[in-house]
């Protein structure tokens, strides 16, 4: 028999705080039956990891939230990545390849590196900031839009529109309902920002309405993809920088390893998206039967996956699982997921936080809270609207 | 063909299968019909899949599926011996009687069979495998379709006078001792509408029937490179040094082992994440020595170069590698 669990791991007691339930999902069985949502869940690392890698058995192309696209339309047309599969996949995550490659983020580093000094200067002069607004969602809000080449005005529509479609992967609750309510002007700008005629001549836009002047796409199809980096690229690095700040505020032992090691700032975010993974669960669907460690689950199924708790399994990470440790060999987490799915932004998302984590560590000798953090609840992300900080100039 | 069981996709969970069959196909190619120890059904296939054969704890190597789909108590696969080889197709040919168990996991399909009217197949040596069940496909499907089947002589291209028997003159066999190289221009020389190609072989068939499709509508042309890194890993496994410069420590990469792998025991700290070569996060400079990049994701360029390697997969070509690491 499948075990069962009786919670709903949206509603806001678990997104406030997902780790208890997590460790009970884990420790009830590889696979998990939540009849409140009507799907199965999974939570240790190696089934996740087996899952996400294996687009044929658990497709994306149905959505990778609670709602089946077979059975009702998505509320916006779907992404040819995230939302998508190879063959057809394929195509679009080469083209992506080539927009975000090894090159690209060579030419990228200085500027990024510039940015992050100018603004670590800053809050170092301050002594007290909130390391989410003054820190998390400033530093990706300038770097990040520059390098897609997006126009100045209007880019405030970015973290609405980010928190929508990661509330929209829920269930229809309170989150998602505010979301939507709000949605139309965002959507809006959105779609606008996407033209060929609204991004810069250089960036990451530009190089994709140039894969669409070689045919390698369609050009109704450029603008979505370049949605899928606003979509994906901005409110991840923004609750990915503040959990390290989090994790980092709260062990004191960590920021004096980092201060003497300012160089050490990507293992730092590394284990960070492990301890405290910004985007924590994805869903997929089961196309045909599909057996998991000897139990079916059914075709047509959704099946949530839970990053956040497969970065915390024990059987993979060890006792320690649950400690935050800079020194810890982090690699092969599934903060990005896994596979052909596998965050195409990535390298953009380390470069930021390495950059704005090295500027700080490089200019300040302690790191303490300066009073409580306040969660931000997302149906998928996890993170702090706030998290007061107070820092001792080196 | 009778046997029932539900239709289940396996994942995460191996199947032990038997080899319920083995015999020579050409020279140097064994072919390996594997079932269930109780008969019982396998998952569904369609042509262009392959399967993970699991020989060792970290050995673990594709064969395309070539027999019939229709047939879901038993898959078919076909394994060419390499010569020098110290991993998967000597473990096939030398430990895998009839009757032996074998770890299984798949089938996957990264060389998907798409709808056409026409088909263009064309398979060099043991790329055979894949194109064959997908002449299979074509057949049914009633398209119009050719394939054209190169290999260095007769005797070592199996299965040719199979399909030679079962399709006739859309069949062209082309051993290289008899014919030269296989005559691509005229094969592909003008795009046809309607018409995908279909390439599995050695890289310069690929290479070259690329090249030739250049001008053909984008999408016509699916290749499977079929099992390079397997041979070219094999030929270039040797054990290496690797200098770390920034540590001040030299550690040994051991044939089989992988730079990050070896760096990581020696307590140096090295980021990484898909750990195949496609994210680009151990990258890592490379400040002497010769590399063999086996990654994905630098371009002809920066792998000239060699200022850079991604270190989960690619290794030394040379005897010492300095890393700034
Ligand atoms: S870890 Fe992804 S390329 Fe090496």
């Amino acid at each position: 028999m499948m075990p069962t669990l009786d919670d709903d791991p949206f509603d806001d007691a678990i997104l406030t705080d997902p780790y208890e339930f997590q460790t009970r999902l884990r420790e009830a069985g590889p696979v998990v039956h939540l009849p409140k949502l009507g799907v199965y869940a999974m939570g240790r690392y190696d089934e996740v990891r087996a899952a996400l890698t294996d687009w044929e058995s658990f497709v994306s192309s149905r959505g990778v939230g609670l709602s089946d696209f077979a059975k009702k339309k998505p509320w916006r047309p779907p992404s040819l990545l995230l939302e998508n599969d190879p063959p057809s996949h394929t195509g679009f995550r080469a083209v992506m390849n080539d927009v975000i490659s090894p090159r690209t983020m060579r030419t990228l580093r200085a500027q990024f590196a510039k940015d992050a000094d100018e603004l670590a200067e800053e809050l170092v002069r301050r002594r007290r900031f909130d390391a989410v607004t003054d820190l998390a969602e400033v530093y990706p809000l300038k770097v990040f839009p520059d390098a897609v080449g997006l126009r100045p005005d209007g880019r405030e529509n970015l973290l609405p529109y980010g928190a929508l479609a990661f509330n929209a992967f829920g269930p229809d609750n309170a989150h998602a309902r505010r979301a939507f309510a709000a949605a139309e002007p965002v959507l809006e700008w959105i779609a606008e920002s996407c033209r060929r005629e609204a991004l810069s001549g250089t960036g990451f836009g530009a190089s994709i309405w140039a894969a669409a002047d070689r045919g390698e796409i369609t050009p109704e199809q450029a603008p979505v993809l370049v949605r899928s980096l606003l979509t994906a690229g901005v409110d991840t690095t923004v609750y990915g920088i503040g959990n390290t700040m989090y994790a980092i505020g709260t062990h004191a032992d960590q920021w004096a390893d980092l201060r003497d090691n300012p160089g050490r700032a990507k293992f730092a975010f590394d284990e960070a998206l492990r301890f405290e993974s910004p985007v924590q669960t994805f869903f997929r669907t089961a196309p045909a039967d599909v057996e998991i460690a000897g139990t079916i689950v059914p075709a047509g199924s959704k099946v949530l996956l839970f990053l956040g708790s497969a970065n915390r399994d024990w059987r993979r990470w060890g006792e320690d699982a649950g400690t935050f440790r800079i020194d810890r060999d982090a690699g092969g987490h599934v903060a990005f997921g896994m596979g052909v799915h596998q965050c195409v932004g990535q390298p953009v998302a380390r470069l930021e936080a390495e950059m704005v984590l090295s500027a700080l560590a490089r200019r300040v000798a302690r790191v303490e809270l300066d009073g409580d953090p306040v969660p931000k609840l997302n149906n998928s992300l996890k993170g702090w609207a706030s998290i007061p900080v107070r820092v001792t100039p080196a | 063909m009778s046997c029932s069981s539900k239709e289940t996709h396996t994942v995460v969970v191996e199947l032990d299968l038997v080899v319920h069959r083995r015999r020579v196909v050409a020279e140097g190619v064994v072919e390996l019909t594997l079932r269930r120890q109780d008969g019982a059904a396998l998952p569904s296939w369609e042509a262009g899949a392959h399967i993970d054969l699991v020989l060792g704890p970290d050995l673990v190597r594709q064969y395309s599926l070539c027999g019939d789909p229709a047939d879901r108590c038993s898959w078919r696969i076909a394994v060419l011996r390499e010569h020098g080889s110290r991993g998967g197709s000597a473990a096939v040919h030398g430990e895998l009687a009839e009757g032996s168990q074998v770890g299984v996991r798949g089938p996957r399909n990264h060389f998907r069979f798409e709808p056409s009217r026409r088909y263009v197949l064309i398979a060099g040596g043991i790329g055979i495998t894949p194109i064959m069940a997908m002449a299979a496909a074509a057949d049914d499907r009633g398209a119009d379709w050719s394939l054209t089947y190169g290999g260095r002589t007769r005797a070592s291209m199996a299965y040719a006078s199979d399909l030679r028997d079962r399709y006739g003159a859309r069949v062209d066999l082309r051993p290289q001792d008899e014919f030269g190289l296989l005559d691509l221009d005229s094969l592909l020389g003008e795009p046809a509408g309607d018409t995908l190609v279909y390439c599995c072989g050695p890289e310069p068939l690929l290479e070259a029937v690329e090249k030739r499709c250049a001008g053909w509508p984008r999408g016509a042309l699916h290749v499977e490179r079929f099992s390079p890194k397997e041979f070219d890993a094999q030929a270039s496994d040797h054990p290496f040094e690797v200098v770390l410069a920034r540590s001040g420590r030299t550690v040994m990469v051991s044939s089989g082992q992988s730079i990050l792998s070896a760096v990581r025991e020696a307590g140096v700290q090295v980021l990484s994440s898909c750990e195949e070569g496609t994210c680009g996060t151990c990258e890592t400079t490379v400040l002497a020595g010769e590399v063999d990049h086996r990654d994905s994701l630098l371009s002809e360029e920066e792998r000239a170069a060699g200022e850079t390697m991604m270190v989960c997969v690619s290794r030394a070509a040379c005897a010492k590698l300095t890393l700034d690491l």
